[in-house]
């Protein structure tokens, strides 16, 4: 096989920050939550490998528990995606033209008629601002996604002679849709899944930079980069860094997707070959 | 990008000498009044817009705090300091054309001291008993005792003349004596005022001011940096002001309020009705790291809800001295509590300071929740309902260390004891009592640990360098214009 560059880089990038993220669960240089004012702004040093923000926190330590939180929301969003849009597309596509299809269909299409983040920010406000009414809000929004990616692959399935085949065998939809379809589609899922992913983590970075995400003294990306605004003249480190740090995730999940999508749809591998 | 920014520079500079002198100003102000009737609602915010602008009291606060005469050009106290009688000026006029007589002046006092007023200092009336219209230019106010603080308590913006045939009006459309008459509110956004071409007293420079609301940091920082606003007298992102004094375009001017800034617990809710509960909390507060990491330097640490450059204060912040370890032992004492919700306002100094004592309270056992809320809700949900824990909040009142003797104001502190000694200082004018009297109030709050008080507010304000006239310190809530106008 050839060597799928954008997989590789992608997936290295995706890699060092899962992998901050999780060591983070462990270990951090600093103490994230102890303030050190004393140590304010602090340039980068030995002790303090990126420096230090307005509080005397440590800015790497801070970025990699940010990781952490932005890894956790976009994750369980997509999680919810896929566990009730996966369900409905493959629902809808087994009982084509039906009214379940019509009704999971235009539900689908009133979620996606509202600007998601719009919905998101609605969300937050009544509910109050927390880092699971953040995941909600996003995850809500992937179901749509997923339902649609998954009954229009579905659909192109369901219209092949081997599934013809099974249901002359005597299997019901649903079997077929468990054991023919799903596993058929798995490809789609997982591409669209770094997308949804990569989505993800900029929405809550969005809703954090607006105060309705992770609240203190949760670090996230987002209120780092709000919190830097107006110093970002007199310490440009403290707003570039995470600004950096949520341009990489995302870059790395998009390319990590591309490559993934280049490796396992056989119609783009057959037009490579 | 450097050469653009000159270039563009020059050219508002060249289109500036074309023009006429500039005679309007936009200010910035971090949080937008509920309404503009400053005798019907607490907010500072009130004051910051109308106070010497829109309405005038019989006396009113100079830069300086001194008491001066405004409406009442003058006023004499009898021999038993008992009757005050203030003699009006001739010729002032409402904003809508009426008079301004001894008749109005009856009406505001007598509405502010009814039962059913809604003032927010209605303490500032007490011992009033009976205010008379001697005739159209002269007022007499009869008091229960001799109190030689009236001339003070009627400069307050709670205290300001207004008419009985617009006060119906006046939480949307005030009309007042001043010298800039209401234009427009475009709620939450901005308010404007015009010159009150019909003014009585010294004409302002100004032709119109529009106050604008930012209550977001970077928003504001933005907004000063783009010259969208040409000053913000509380400036807050006080993290900025080097880089403003810097520049030459602005100038930053420091002075003080009489804003304590306090962590405000509710007394009457547990466990913080415990005051070894509140005690602990005191002694887990670091105020020089508050003071440093969420004001980076501006501001005076305080040990009680007075302000520091009163002749009065009595340095008390030993008694709440950090000290970890003493309010681990107090909580050790007390056991287990769940975690306190901190509601924090708007303003940077409670978002931040929020997050600094949330960090410090922690280091002692303490958990909080923090709760960021809109000034509305702030309003609604903190200062009226009392549902919160703990809060944020700078107090500007002037001398306001009576709210503690009220037991239904949001910290709900009721002790028999210091609302006797407020209302001894009520109708006491004998000047070396008084301080002591103060004195005392500010032994007993902080003994009791009502709040934990943090600092004296800065005014760290930013302007346009060729905007003079703006007041340096705040001795009041107010951002009076008649005195600012344009260099050039």
């Amino acid at each position: 096989m050839r060597l799928n560059a954008q997989l590789w880089i992608g997936a290295a990038l995706t890699a060092v920050f899962l992998a901050g993220a999780v060591l983070s669960f462990v270990w951090t240089p600093h103490d994230v939550t102890a303030l050190n004012i004393a140590d304010k702004l602090r340039p980068a040093s030995s002790t303090y490998l990126l420096g230090t923000d307005h509080f005397g926190r440590d800015l790497l330590s801070m970025l990699m528990v940010g990781a952490r939180t932005s890894i956790a929301v976009a994750l369980v969003a997509v999680g919810i995606g896929l566990g009730l849009g996966v369900p409905l597309g493959l629902l809808a596509a087994a009982t084509r033209g039906s009214l379940i299809d019509e009704v999971v269909m235009r539900g689908n299409d009133l979620i996606f008629a509202f600007p998601s983040l719009v919905i998101a920010i609605l969300i937050t406000a009544v509910f109050g601002p927390s880092a699971l009414n953040a995941i909600l809000a996003i995850g809500i929004f992937n179901i749509p996604v997923f339902a649609r990616v998954s009954r229009g692959g579905a659909l192109s399935l369901w219209t092949l002679d081997w599934i013809l085949a099974a249901r002359v065998a005597g299997k019901g939809r649903l079997r077929i849709s468990l054991e023919h379809i799903l596993p058929n589609i798995v490809n789609l899922l997982i591409v669209q899944g770094t997308i949804q992913f990569s989505l993800g983590i900029l929405a809550e970075a969005a809703l954090s930079y607006v105060g309705l995400g992770a609240q203190p003294p949760l670090p996230s990306w987002g209120r780092m980069l709000a919190e830097a605004q107006t110093m970002i003249y007199t310490n440009p480190a403290l707003a570039i860094l995470p600004g950096l740090a949520i341009v990489a995730m995302v870059l790395g999940l998009n390319l990590m997707g591309d490559g993934l999508r280049d490796l396992l749809d056989p119609r783009v591998r057959r037009a490579r070959a | 990008m450097k050469h653009l920014t000159l270039a563009a520079a020059m050219l508002a500079l060249t289109a500036g000498m074309a023009q006429a002198q500039q005679d309007t100003i936009t200010l910035g102000m971090v949080l937008e009044p509920p309404n503009l009737d400053p005798t019907g609602g607490a907010a500072a915010a009130i004051d910051e817009v109308v106070y010497a602008n829109i309405f005038e009291g019989l006396t009113r606060f100079g830069p300086d705090g001194a008491v001066l005469p405004a409406l009442a050009e003058s006023w004499e106290v009898s021999e038993d300091g008992t009757v005050y009688t203030f003699h009006l000026h001739d010729g002032v006029k409402f904003h809508d054309g009426t008079d301004m007589t001894a008749e109005d002046v009856v009406f505001t006092l007598d509405r502010a001291r009814a039962e059913d007023s809604t003032n927010a200092q209605k303490a500032l009336f007490t011992g009033i008993t009976g205010v008379a219209a001697v005739d159209p230019l002269t007022v007499q106010i009869t008091l229960a005792e001799p109190n030689g603080n009236l001339p003070f308590n009627m400069a307050w913006g709670d205290a300001v003349i207004v008419a009985p045939e617009s006060i119906d009006t006046a939480a949307t459309a005030p009309v007042g004596t001043g010298p800039f008459t209401f234009t427009e509110w475009v709620q939450g956004d901005h308010v404007t005022i015009t010159r009150n071409d019909a003014y009585w007293g010294a004409a302002p420079a100004l032709a119109s001011a529009t106050f604008k609301f930012i209550s977001d940091p970077n928003a504001a920082f933005a907004a000063m940096m783009a010259g969208d606003v040409d000053a913000f007298p509380n400036f807050p992102a006080p993290e900025t002001l080097s880089q403003f004094e810097s520049d030459p375009r602005f100038k930053v001017i420091v002075g003080s309020t009489e804003g304590e800034t306090i962590l405000a617990m509710n007394n009457k809710l547990a466990p913080l009705d415990d005051i070894r509960v509140r005690e602990a909390i005191a002694h887990a507060i670091n105020r020089q790291d508050i003071v440093d990491g969420a004001m980076f330097g501006f501001g005076t640490p305080i040990g009680t809800h007075f302000a520091p450059h009163n002749p009065d204060y009595v340095d008390l912040t030993a008694l709440s001295a950090y000290d970890p370890e003493k309010s681990k032992a107090l909580m050790a004492e007390v056991g287990e509590i769940p975690a306190l919700r901190l509601m924090l306002p708007p303003p940077s100094y409670a978002r931040r300071g929020g997050e600094i004592i949330a960090a410090q309270l922690r280091e002692v056992g303490i958990e909080t929740e923090i709760t960021n809320l809109e000034w509305a809700q702030w309003l609604e949900q903190v200062f009226g309902g009392k549902d919160f824990d703990l809060t944020i909040i700078s107090h500007t009142e002037p001398a306001d260390i009576n709210i503690y003797a009220r037991p239904d104001y949001y910290f709900q502190y009721d002790n028999a004891e210091f609302q006797a000694l407020i209302a001894e200082l009520g109708v006491t004018s004998d000047p070396a009592r008084r301080s002591e009297l103060n004195k005392q109030a500010q032994e007993m709050i902080a003994q009791d640990y009502v709040n934990a008080y943090l600092f004296q507010l800065a005014k760290t304000g930013v302007a346009n360098a060729k905007i003079e006239g703006l007041w340096e310190n705040a001795p009041t809530q107010a951002n009076d214009l008649t005195g600012v106008r344009w260099t050039e």
